[in-house]
């Protein structure tokens, strides 16, 4: 019982969002992840990349609290605010009371309208989630987790589901939110770019483990034909098993 | 080829003028039909009155029973039989799937046995009823009761258990409370099951209504149609059974806007 994982109510080792220590989890048979260490500083853009079934989504459900199953030390922030691939508002609430619901301390409600206009969607506070487009609803689900005023964000792949064009916009908005705000942020994503785009570290997940890291230190915004990106690109693509030459 | 397509023209200005009615006044058009010929059958004595009385008898008797009180009396006993029939097996079968729907132990000790009381048939029951209740007001507002409750709990139940899972994860992780996980996510997720449990509840309601009036009844809608059959009016029976119609419409349309009013929030979806 002494590595039954310790949910939320444990305290993260000092100074940090999140530490992991030897996390396990199994899916009957399959061993997904086999001894995770991890640590998240106050602040810091992580970014975990893997290879779809590479667990990286169940490490962010395990730092969630959605995974009474796994085995481990898990010590995270106070206040974790999530943001999944799908927006997953609730679609009987107006937009306002998405992002107010469940919202504790003073003038919840204003605090769900300013929240909403950082995110720059002002106009919609009335309107029903299934109205919105797929970017208006993730932009919903950000303030919604943002208004908690998080010391850890996780976002699963939350860009996945949208088109190209949209994706940019919202890598904007993230990195300017997370400035702003500075929660430690854990960013799950399969998609190599954006994680080099965002991210002060990047990880990668293979065989149940943080196989690799890289950090990136170069100032936002960044373009990316960067030529250190374009090499940690490379590195990071060999790294999940792709050949760059041939994605190229 | 030449010639064909010279022809066609022609062809198309003698096409017979089209009727021009809106889409409804389209769809009367064989009802009002029918009713034509309803009525020619009945005056050339073709369908005689003692087995169905004339449109035109019909409508007359109707003005008559209204203006005699005798109608709108059988009308309010009905009515007032299916508000306390209904409210009690609403009560009852919201309730249960609540106590069913929100809780392990609640679905053990409420479902099976409603699981097996809904195999029994409601009107092979009116034996029983009458041996316990007597012929009064009790056995035909119990068996409303009964036919209303299983609808709404099978449906609430259903509804209940059948709220998003990935919205149950987003109030766990938003921290909400047992209550606000209930009041804000469980109960208005499984509202558009329950609305369709109240429109089956209802339409089973008025089906019970018709059955239980016609057992040992001395007063509502079901005692006017079976005094009537004694005296071999089939022009009460008509407006009897036209009447139960119309309340039968008049409370699905009722419920068809409360589903508007509350479940705006799908009108996005529907386009």
């Amino acid at each position: 019982m002494a590595t039954r994982a310790a949910r939320l109510s444990a305290e993260p080792a000092a100074g940090q969002a999140a530490t992991v220590r030897g996390l396990t989890r199994s899916f009957g048979d399959r061993r997904v992840l086999g001894g995770v260490d991890l640590d998240i500083a106050p602040g810091e853009f992580v970014a975990l990349l893997g290879r779809s079934g590479s667990g990286k989504s169940t490490l962010l459900r395990v730092l969630a609290g959605l995974d009474r199953e796994a085995r481990g030390e898990i010590g995270v922030a106070t206040t974790v605010a999530v943001s999944f691939q799908e927006p997953r508002l609730v679609p009987w609430k107006r937009v306002l009371a998405n992002v107010a619901l469940g919202l504790r301390g003073p003038d919840p409600v204003g605090r769900a309208r300013a929240a909403l206009a950082e995110v720059g969607l002002t106009e919609h506070l009335n309107a029903w989630p299934l109205t919105l487009s797929g970017g208006e609803a993730q932009r919903v689900s950000l303030a919604r987790a943002l208004v908690r005023e998080p010391g850890l964000l996780l976002l699963d792949e939350p860009f996945g589901a949208l088109d190209a064009l949209t994706k940019i916009s919202m890598h904007r908005l993230v990195v300017d939110l997370w400035a702003r705000h500075r929660p430690g942020v854990l960013l799950v994503t399969h998609d190599v770019d954006e994680a080099l785009l965002l991210a002060d570290r990047v990880l990668v997940l293979d065989g149940g483990r943080i196989a690799h890291e890289s950090a990136v230190p170069l100032a936002r915004p960044r373009h990316r034909d960067h030529h250190d990106l374009v090499a940690l690109r490379a590195g990071l693509l060999r790294r999940l098993g792709v050949d760059p030459e041939e994605t190229a | 080829m030449a010639s064909t397509e010279l022809d066609l023209p022609v062809a198309s200005r003698a096409a017979p003028v089209r009727w021009r009615l809106p889409g409804t006044g389209r769809r009367l058009v064989s009802p009002l039909a029918l009713l034509v010929l309803w009525q020619l059958a009945s005056s050339t004595g073709l369908l005689p009155e003692r087995l169905l009385a004339a449109p035109s008898v019909v409508a007359a008797t109707a003005l008559d029973l209204v203006s005699s009180g005798t109608l709108p009396e059988a009308l309010a006993v009905s009515l007032g039989r299916v508000a306390a029939g209904f409210s009690l097996g609403a009560l009852a079968g919201v309730g249960l799937a609540l106590v069913a729907g929100l809780s392990r132990l609640g679905e053990y000790a409420v479902d099976p046995p409603m699981q097996m009381l809904r195999a029994l048939p409601l009107f092979g029951l009116i034996p029983l009823f009458i041996l316990w209740f007597g012929i009064g007001e009790t056995p035909k507002v119990t068996l409303l009761a009964l036919g209303v409750a299983f609808p709404l709990y099978l449906n609430t139940f259903a509804g209940i258990r059948g709220v998003d899972a990935k919205l149950a994860e987003v109030a766990e992780v938003l921290r909400l409370s047992r209550g606000e996980l209930i009041r804000h996510v469980v109960l208005p997720g499984a509202l558009p099951q329950v609305l369709v449990g109240l429109r089956q509840s209802l339409g089973v309601g008025w089906l019970v209504l018709i059955v239980a009036e016609q057992v040992n009844a001395d007063s509502g809608l079901g005692y006017m149609i079976n005094d009537a059959r004694e005296f071999l009016r089939t022009d009460v029976i008509v407006v009897g059974l036209l009447v139960y119609c119309a309340l039968g419409l008049v409370t699905d349309g009722l419920v068809r806007l409360l589903e508007r009013r509350a479940l705006a929030w799908r009108r996005g979806l529907l386009g």
